[in-house]
């Protein structure tokens, strides 16, 4: 029986395990909406094409399957592109289709046409722009393989109305086979055996870990080596949540506003293992005085990671949990040298409990004004132990970092790597549609808020009850931070002056707003908004002009932190 | 430090692009890309000469490595190699001029494949470093127009690539 093609692409979606896509109509994909009507896929419509591809994302991150995102040719398609470059830069697994303009139309400016593939080359994986139906399922198989493989990522499939009319006999190819793409998987065994005596015989060991942990769910392998070979563990933004923060090994998070403890165990460490992280900026500082005395061994499935910002000893290819698994029952077989090497880390773990002791992770509290942290640390107190967490980006995002404890796996969502405002609302809507039941956090700011405000419909519209706080303080605060330290505080354009209503913005949508004004009403707000059924704006007036501290400030090493504000 | 690459890709919409926006888009140069079609139309082959340090040569191949559209990657960095250029030059042509143009082109082994009045098409292949003398030697006579292929390489010996 032959299909048409908008049938044929509802059908790969079924044959690769799709529930839910997110998305918006449009002229060149109507033809896939109305066959959408009698498909078993459901679909959400948000209110902007960037917020569908960022639920997308949310729902990818927090369930580790393949997020699907669609939208329309032209304006509907460039909306996605900062969408895209997010789940790129944090290594996402997606999908996203995008209608285009019938193949002889293709070059001609036509009404609503955009050269998505040109456009999207550089953020996505790969891409596809199908010109022949017969084309169209071995494209999709394609697509979602190489979205969920290797190192994951954006695939954007470009698929002009005419192919979505046309009719093929529809075949879905059970396996893909592409020459040019063969990601290493299993991590070369002479390196792994290299790593583990480098390892065991570490003085100052350091784990750093970056997303590689939560995209391969490495989390129950990370634990077990930490704890066998008694090492801290550091994590990066994106390696937030694969290790508990509680934990006594935990030095939680390193970088520019990391902990003193994580910064100063880097720079001190004589070995660190890098875990799927990838010596972003953010995380090393200057790079010259970045763990200077300290060999490097770097796990990472992505080969141009290797080397590209910091000297490396010794790399191991390979998919993170796998590599882990392969280490640690090579360190496993070296009982007596274990013993030892935890006696000899006694030193290591005593220098590092001088300077957690030194610089604790904390604020001065007040009981005048409601300061962010202390909400977060209300919030972290009060929510349940898998809540998901998202953010946007600014200071609510560090201090969520930075206060909010983590215990389960893909439970923090953050834009790491592009920063992109207005990510975690909609990110909140994809994980909260993927996990109904469990509760759903959105840490944001009023800046980044706005950024994406319009989500509440969707919210309210499909019974998705996202907590949403909003961390207010009239101000774009991370960029006010930078202006007070290092612009003479000449506040150029970060002051949010229009105050908003965020109580009544709720209300207007059909969503519960409460707000907090002083910081004995703050623990009430978060009670009260997790006991109301749906989405809820939960609005902390801030203390304004607080800092995210400690701080590297830019082009500094790590070890060289701001710890207060002067 | 000068380095030439030989890529194999797809031979598929948009993968001279996806190769050229890698080299502009992360900050590599290139100073001269060739493409054609191999003995396999599904393959086609890029000789890309460019420069940097180590570091950046290693990202370079990684980087070319990671598009899904190559599907092999030959680095003539340290290899022995041969390595030839194309060029048309159109020399301007007089009576003075003609017999010397005649012998430089003699002496490189090159061809004059189009003579008009004031004018003579000279056609010549070597490595750049040749191309770049006869260039030299003809300017004086007044080069109207010159055209050059970029490099083309192959390694020297027995070993080849299939269907390369």
């Amino acid at each position: 029986m032959k299909l048409t093609g908008s049938k044929i692409l509802l059908e790969c979606l079924l044959q690769e395990g799709v529930d839910t896509i997110f998305g918006y109509p449009g002229g060149t994909v109507i033809n896939i909406y109305d066959d959408l009507m009698d498909s078993p896929v459901k679909h959400i419509l948000t209110r902007h094409e960037q917020a569908a591809v960022h639920a997308a994302d949310g729902y990818a991150r927090a369930t580790g399957k393949v997020g699907v995102a669609i939208a329309t040719s032209g304006p509907g398609a460039t909306n996605t592109i900062t969408g895209i470059a997010t789940a790129y830069m944090d290594s996402i697994p997606m999908v996203v289709i995008t209608g285009q303009v019938p193949t002889p139309l293709i070059g001609n400016d036509a009404f609503q046409e955009a050269d998505v593939i040109g456009l999207t080359r550089p953020i996505t994986k790969h891409n596809y722009l199908v010109r022949d139906i017969k084309d169209l399922a071995v494209t999709m198989k394609k697509a979602f393989y190489i979205a969920r493989t290797g190192r994951p990522g954006p695939v954007v499939v470009d698929l002009p109305k005419d192919v979505q009319i046309a009719t093929a006999k529809f075949e879905y190819p059970e396996t893909v086979e592409l020459r040019g793409y063969k990601p290493t998987y299993s991590g070369n065994m002479r390196m792994v055996e290299k790593a583990a005596k480098m390892i065991l015989s570490a003085k100052k060991p350091v784990l750093y870990v970056g997303g590689g942990a939560s995209l391969t769910d490495a989390h129950g392998e990370l634990l077990e080596l930490a704890e066998m070979i008694q090492a801290p563990v550091t994590t990066t933004l994106m390696g937030m949540a694969s290790f508990p923060t509680q934990h006594d090994l935990s030095l939680g998070m390193l970088g520019m506003h990391g902990t003193y403890y994580a910064n100063m165990a880097v720079t001190n460490s004589d070995l660190l293992i890098a875990l799927g992280a990838r010596f972003d900026d953010r995380v090393t500082g200057k790079i010259a005085t970045f763990a200077p005395h300290a060999k490097i061994i770097h796990v990472d499935i992505d080969p141009t990671s290797i080397k590209k910002n910091v000297r490396v000893d010794l790399p191991i290819v390979g998919d993170l949990r796998n590599v882990l698994k392969k280490l640690n029952n090579k360190i496993a077989e070296h009982k007596d040298e274990i013993e030892s090497m935890h006696s000899a880390l006694k030193p290591w773990h005593d220098e590092i409990s001088g300077w957690r002791k030194d610089q604790p992770m904390t604020y001065k509290s007040s009981k005048v004004e409601i300061k962010p942290q202390f909400v977060i640390e209300k919030l972290r107190e009060l929510s349940n132990d898998d809540a998901i967490v998202t953010t946007e980006v600014g200071q609510h995002q560090m201090w969520a970092a930075q206060f909010f404890n983590f215990t389960q796996p893909r439970t923090f969502l953050s834009s790491g790597g592009l920063g992109t405002m207005g990510y975690g609302l909609p990110a909140a809507l994809g994980a909260q549609a993927a996990f109904p039941k469990r509760q759903v956090i959105d840490i944001s700011g009023d800046g980044s808020f706005q950024m994406n405000s319009q989500e509440l419909a969707t919210l309210v519209q499909y019974r998705l009850p996202v907590k949403i706080v909003i961390l207010n303080n009239n101000f774009l605060g991370m960029v006010r931070q930078w202006q007070q330290l290092f612009f003479d505080k000449r506040y150029s354009q970060t002051c949010m002056e229009l105050p908003i209503d965020f109580v009544k913005l709720a209300e207007a949508y059909g969503a519960t707003g409460l707000r907090a004004t002083k910081p004995d009403e703050v623990e009430d707000v978060v009670r009260q908004a997790f006991e109301t059924p749906g989405p809820v704006i939960m609005e902390f007036k801030i203390s304004r002009e607080e800092n995210v501290m400690p701080m590297v400030p830019a082009g500094a090493g790590i070890n060289e932190m701001l710890l207060r504000t002067a | 430090m000068r380095h030439t690459i030989s890529v194999l890709v797809e031979n598929e919409f948009g993968v001279l692009s996806r190769v050229s926006g890698l080299f502009s888009g992360r900050g590599f140069n290139i100073e001269s890309l060739s493409v054609a079609p191999t003995l396999d139309p599904t393959i086609s082959r890029m000789t890309i000469v460019t420069s940097g340090d180590d570091r950046i040569l290693e990202q370079i191949n990684k980087q070319l490595n990671k598009l899904i559209d190559t599907i092999k990657i030959i680095d003539f960095t340290g290899e022995d190699f041969i390595e030839r250029e194309m060029a048309l030059i159109k020399v301007t042509a007089d009576e003075n001029s003609r017999a010397e143009i005649l012998r430089i082109a003699d002496i490189f082994r090159g061809k004059i494949v189009d003579v008009t009045p004031k004018c003579y098409t000279v056609e010549v292949t070597g490595s750049p470093v040749k191309v770049n003398a006869i260039i030299d030697l003809l300017r004086p006579m007044g080069i109207k127009e010159l055209v050059r292929s970029g490099p083309v390489v192959l390694g020297r010996g027995p070993k080849g690539w299939k269907s390369g």
